[in-house]
């Protein structure tokens, strides 16, 4: 009874075009933005900020940005590390080497840095497609690894290639603290959503998913295909690069290129694919899924022998973890391949309904 | 940004808007289509029919630019000057106006009924994707006018009640009705239809037919469709050109190709 748009009316196109056409869901992302901004941080400890929380949003972000890529213009891409290595190693050249730049400007010229590489590995999208074309994408998760380990200038010459994040100031408010590195994040992902949302339902939106679905057709409606296919490219590296700007400087403070391994790539592409590809939701759900679920079994562990007086050893605790979290993997893909968010709309559908089966 | 309103009164056919000249297609040493020349008036409904394998496909996909011709020439009428390609893309095509559908449904599966619709408008959207990015002012709004157009075609084809429902979901029928709006929905002055009736049941046609004849009435767009349904072919279209093997053997109206001595020998086969 709670969710339901029965008495919601839309009178003109304006109202049936809001990113939220029903009620409620204004009222719940109002009231988990308004957790997030002040009950969050007020009330949540460092760690609880800094080690989950924050390394949550940045992954989302990044999640989000491959989504764009894969989810909606179907281009697969091993590269997302890659990505975010050249926006976390240019946010910290821009900041060195312009003296008094804007942290947020860095972020953005960094952003647009990740995005010009992106459309250069992005060109054998116009070529190849589908498991051949992640392949491709291979080539810049190890050529942009290798540029920043062997040319000195990226990590400002130090002898290890690791790279210290400078302080982060805006108009001279230092963000120091983990809880003002956390809203820091959530400010610029809450912000990158929205505009990804809103471009995802307009026009260049349409186009990605057109490409996606029936390339002949797409061009035959007048979608140019090379250039929507690259501006896929540039717009998911510059979220890669945002992301990997802000888990350099919001969440690790030093980083080193070996952190943006293919690994880091595989387990962003896991997200997409366990919160639901072609979601802007799916992809803070997969996040979440990846990022907070080891760490809720963790706890659960602790939970269990506190509760049996059983003492589990370490060792047991740490491989059960594993084999639970596999499991799950498993059963979410089974019990529904389109991902978490599809869930999460099966979900709302039937409590449109609820109490009645039909 | 104006919607489409129709024209008032019957379109009399007129003059000559698209002209095939000597258009030879061959995939290795497969002849698709061997020196093809016909034309097509001014708001006129155009059928090409032939029997399978005969080209018909190939001829569509030369139009607008999916295959591109080995040989001959395709002239456009724009206004009062004429365009001559021997080479078309299909993005170029889709921007002089030459909208199409296909046999076998290209729709865009995970996509709603309207974005379907929509996209189809999409060479007539102008704001870049930063404007749409930020929802602001011109992208909001073109994004309404565009909304409206859309839904004049969603009331003028009759699928109001499924506008949100992802095209995949939908029974055959309508998607084929689906992406007759998707393609009505560049407002195309040449539309080129793929056997719009194949595999539907005699309401379907019907309603099909209804929406065929009410867009070249309202809207006065030329049509061009292959069908391999005579008794529809035969009642809407003015003139008939009948492919075989890649070649053209007949071409006039309907009477005239019906009683076509090589009509009926490539259709019922002939003693050798």
């Amino acid at each position: 009874m709670l969710y339901r748009e029965a008495g919601q009316f839309k009178s003109t196109y304006a109202q049936d075009q809001q990113i939220f056409p029903i009620l409620q869901d204004r009222v719940a992302i109002a009231i988990l933005l308004a957790v997030a901004f002040l009950l969050v941080p007020a009330f949540g400890n460092q760690y609880w900020l800094g080690a989950i929380l924050t390394p949550f949003l940045i992954f989302s972000l990044a999640a989000l940005g491959l989504n764009i890529l894969t989810g909606y213009a179907g281009q697969l891409s091993l590269g997302t590390a890659a990505f975010m290595a050249v926006g976390a190693f240019m946010t910290y050249n821009f900041v060195l080497r312009i003296p008094g730049i804007p942290i947020l400007a860095a972020f953005v010229l960094a952003g647009l840095c990740a995005a010009a590489v992106g459309i250069v590995f992005g060109l054998p999208s116009v070529r190849i497609k589908g498991f051949y074309l992640a392949v491709a994408t291979l080539a810049a998760q190890f050529f942009v690894l290798w540029v920043l380990q062997r040319v000195g200038w990226f990590s400002n010459y130090s002898t290890s290639g690791v790279i210290t994040a400078q302080e982060i100031a805006i108009l001279g408010y230092r963000f120091d603290t983990p809880a003002k590195k956390y809203l820091l994040t959530l400010a610029v992902v809450a912000a990158m959503a929205l505009l990804a949302k809103n471009l995802m339902r307009s026009e260049t939106g349409r186009a990605f998913m057109a490409v996606r679905d029936m390339d002949v057709a797409a061009s035959v409606v007048g979608i140019p295909m090379m250039k929507t296919k690259l501006l896929a490219f540039a717009i998911s590296s510059f979220y890669a690069g945002v992301a990997g700007a802000l888990h350099a400087f919001t969440y690790l403070g030093t980083v080193e290129p070996e952190a943006y391994s293919l690994d880091l790539s595989f387990r962003i592409l896991f997200m997409v694919i366990i919160g639901g590809v072609g979601s802007i939701l799916g992809s803070f759900l997969g996040a979440g899924f990846i990022i907070l679920f080891p760490i809720f079994l963790n706890l659960a562990s602790g939970w269990v022998s506190g509760l049996f007086g059983v003492e589990i050893s370490f060792a047991v605790v740490s491989n059960l973890e594993v084999i639970i979290f596999g499991g799950l993997i498993i059963f979410f893909l089974i019990a529904e391949p389109h991902g978490l968010a599809r869930l999460w709309q099966i979900a709302k559908e039937k409590l449109r309904l609820w109490p009645f089966p039909h | 940004m104006t919607v489409p309103q129709p024209i008032a009164g019957a379109q009399r056919v007129g003059e000559v808007v698209l002209a095939v000249e000597n258009v030879s297609l061959s995939f290795g040493g497969v002849k698709a289509l061997v020196e093809v020349s016909f034309d097509v008036r001014e708001h006129e409904v155009r059928a090409i029919i032939g029997p399978n394998g005969a080209g018909k496909s190939s001829m569509l996909n030369v139009l607008n630019g999916v295959y591109h011709a080995q040989k001959g020439t395709i002239r456009l009428r724009q206004g009062a000057a004429w365009r001559e390609f021997h080479d078309m893309d299909s993005h170029e095509a889709a921007a002089l106006g030459i909208a199409r559908t296909f046999q076998n449904i290209a729709l865009f599966k995970g996509m709603t009924v309207l974005d379907n619709i929509m996209t189809g408008r999409n060479l007539k959207m102008r704001c870049n994707f930063l404007q749409q990015a930020l929802w602001a002012g011109p992208a909001k709004k073109e994004e309404l006018a565009h909304r409206r157009a859309a839904e004049e075609i969603i009331d003028f084809l009759e699928i109001q009640h499924i506008r949100k429902t992802p095209v995949g979901r939908l029974p055959y029928g309508l998607q084929k009705r689906v992406e007759l709006g998707r393609a009505l929905a560049a407002e195309p002055t040449l539309l080129l239809l793929d056997e719009p009736m194949a595999g539907m049941n005699l309401e379907e046609k019907q309603d099909m037919c209804r929406f065929v004849l009410d867009v070249n009435d309202h809207y006065g767009t030329t049509i061009v469709l292959i069908e391999h349904d005579m008794g529809v072919v035969m009642d809407i279209s003015d003139r008939v050109v009948v492919l075989d093997y890649g070649r053209r053997i007949a071409d006039g109206t309907p009477d005239e190709v019906r009683s076509n001595q090589a009509v009926i020998d490539a259709y019922l086969g002939v003693a050798h």
